[in-house]
């Protein structure tokens, strides 16, 4: 029950908070308009927006897709053989310290308008956190672990497939909850800058045509998105690590208070 | 198989712990190595398991046999390394897991059988987040037996068990590697006076060996033991003798 009722409270609290907003700085509605005039926006124009939104929506999974398996490969290949690392980490490091904001026009002059500069986006935006995750989690083995594999006679691939892969999967899971929480950033800041389609590529527009009410439906069906992916990629990270049980839950005094 | 370990050496930040020390581990024989901590003791343990690496250690190991140590022996450490990701039973099963072939149906049932001796017949399937501190050992103990190694070596196995648990899990761990060539570490000259054939004791700087304590009767010994409560005493004396 309090799952479904507080998430509904939050956002009635938020919507409340903006009606006031609008009420006390009387501003008028090409500026901010109102939750109602953006429902009512959202509600007629459904149909573009979830064709736009469509659009979006696969961007950020494919990038999500490609980002993370490219981020597992190189973890992987930096584990396995020590000298690349001191060649890769740096190029790594560089290619994070580049602003994925500065590389789009570039992006767009190779891979074009279409959806394949925006996953290319998004697979850049992500690709250093899951490899960095991915990476950290499979070098902080417990070195008994490996120490026990060794006695008991593992190979080097049995000790990586069966002691480090599964030892790396929490940290895994948290490389794929910052993925998951910046991959629209990707997708979208793809779209400004150049598209005919997508959820960016409306607002944009929607934004020059002085159609605010209609952004702000695309900016809330984007929110939307992105607050899904993230809860169901948590709820995913949580399957693979079975064993392991969270700390949030327990009181923090020693009185045992239960909630 | 007896085993000789000859001229031993470690050194921690160019300082010497010990060197030119020599350990034998006659075949069929409990062998316990008592000290206080920073003496060298896992070190040592560990060179003989192959898996020193964090130590600047060395020595020659011999068999009777002629061949070679490595791959025959079983390390059991003091925290049980159970990994948590796998069931009870895979974690016994680990050395099969770990191995090319896949896991035949009787090492299955040998695990269940080992399982079962060691009194976790009925955890099987559970992780072992579910067991207890004692419980935990008892299935490292299974692990250990499941590989099935002519030398066991156990680095303190139940100094982080209350004293009603590591009483039982001493006894059954007697029980059942009973006739096996066993290396023991531990801080507790009880427990190594109950299970030992020979009680070395590892102490000084640079650290020495003492001649072998040979306790009299079948092992496990019993707590009430005169004579052994007698030598506890004495071994006490002797190790916190070096403090004062």
């Amino acid at each position: 029950m309090a799952a479904i009722a507080r998430p509904l409270c939050i956002a009635l609290g938020l919507t409340l908070l903006w009606q006031c907003i609008v009420w006390v700085t009387g501003a008028p509605k090409f500026i901010l308009p109102g939750p109602g005039l953006v429902i009512d926006a959202l509600l007629d124009q459904l149909p573009l927006l979830l064709r736009h939104a469509g659009v979006t929506l696969a961007e950020i999974l494919l990038g999500l897709t490609f980002g993370v398996i490219l981020g597992l490969f190189s973890a992987l290949s930096l584990i396995t053989w020590g000298g690349l690392r001191r060649w890769l980490m740096p190029v790594l490091v560089i290619s994070q310290a580049i602003p994925v904001f500065a590389l789009a026009p570039v992006l767009m002059l190779w891979l074009g308008y279409g959806m394949a500069s925006k996953i290319a986006m998004a697979t850049l935006i992500i690709y250093f956190p899951v490899t960095a995750a991915c990476f950290d989690g499979l070098r902080r083995t417990p070195t008994n672990y490996l120490k026990l594999a060794r006695t008991l006679g593992a190979s080097w691939q049995a000790q990586l497939i069966q002691i480090r892969l599964p030892a790396a999967l929490p940290a895994f899971g948290s490389g794929l909850r910052v993925a998951a929480s910046v991959a629209p950033i990707g997708a979208v800041v793809g779209e400004w800058v150049g598209s005919s389609t997508g959820l960016g590529y409306l607002m944009l527009n929607a934004n020059a045509r002085m159609q605010v009410d209609l952004m702000f439906a695309a900016l809330l069906v984007l929110a939307l998105i992105a607050v899904s992916l993230y809860f169901l990629i948590d709820w995913l990270a949580r399957l693979l690590v079975p064993w392991q049980s969270d700390t949030l839950n327990t009181p923090l005094s020693g009185s045992g208070r239960n909630r | 198989m007896d085993i000789r370990l000859e001229n031993a050496s470690l050194h921690w930040q160019q300082h010497c712990v010990f060197s030119g020390l020599n350990l034998e581990l006659p075949a069929g024989q409990w062998t316990s190595i008592l000290g206080q901590s920073g003496v060298g003791k896992s070190s040592l343990l560990q060179l003989l398991c192959g898996i020193a690496d964090d130590a600047d250690v060395s020595g020659t190991i011999l068999c009777s046999d002629g061949r070679p140590l490595s791959g025959r022996v079983a390390w059991m450490a003091q925290d049980d390394l159970l990994l948590p990701w796998l069931s009870v039973l895979d974690n016994v099963l680990l050395c099969a897991r770990l191995s090319r072939d896949r896991v035949s149906t009787e090492q299955r049932e040998y695990g269940h059988y080992l399982l079962a001796q060691v009194g976790l017949g009925a955890k099987a399937d559970v992780l072992p987040k579910q067991l207890s501190g004692g419980q935990r050992q008892r299935a490292a103990l299974a692990r250990t037996l499941f590989q099935d190694r002519p030398l066991v070596c156990m680095d303190e196995p139940f100094s982080a068990l209350d004293a009603i648990n590591r009483l039982r899990l001493q006894d059954l761990a007697a029980q059942l590697l009973a006739d096996r060539s066993v290396l023991m570490i531990t801080h507790d000259p009880l427990e190594a006076l109950r299970l030992s054939d020979r009680v070395l004791v590892l102490q000084g700087s640079p650290a020495r060996l003492s001649r072998p304590i040979l306790p009299l009767g079948a092992t496990p010994r019993s707590v009430r033991d005169g004579p052994l409560l007698q030598q506890q005493g004495e071994l006490l004396a002797l190790l916190a003798g070096e403090v004062a």
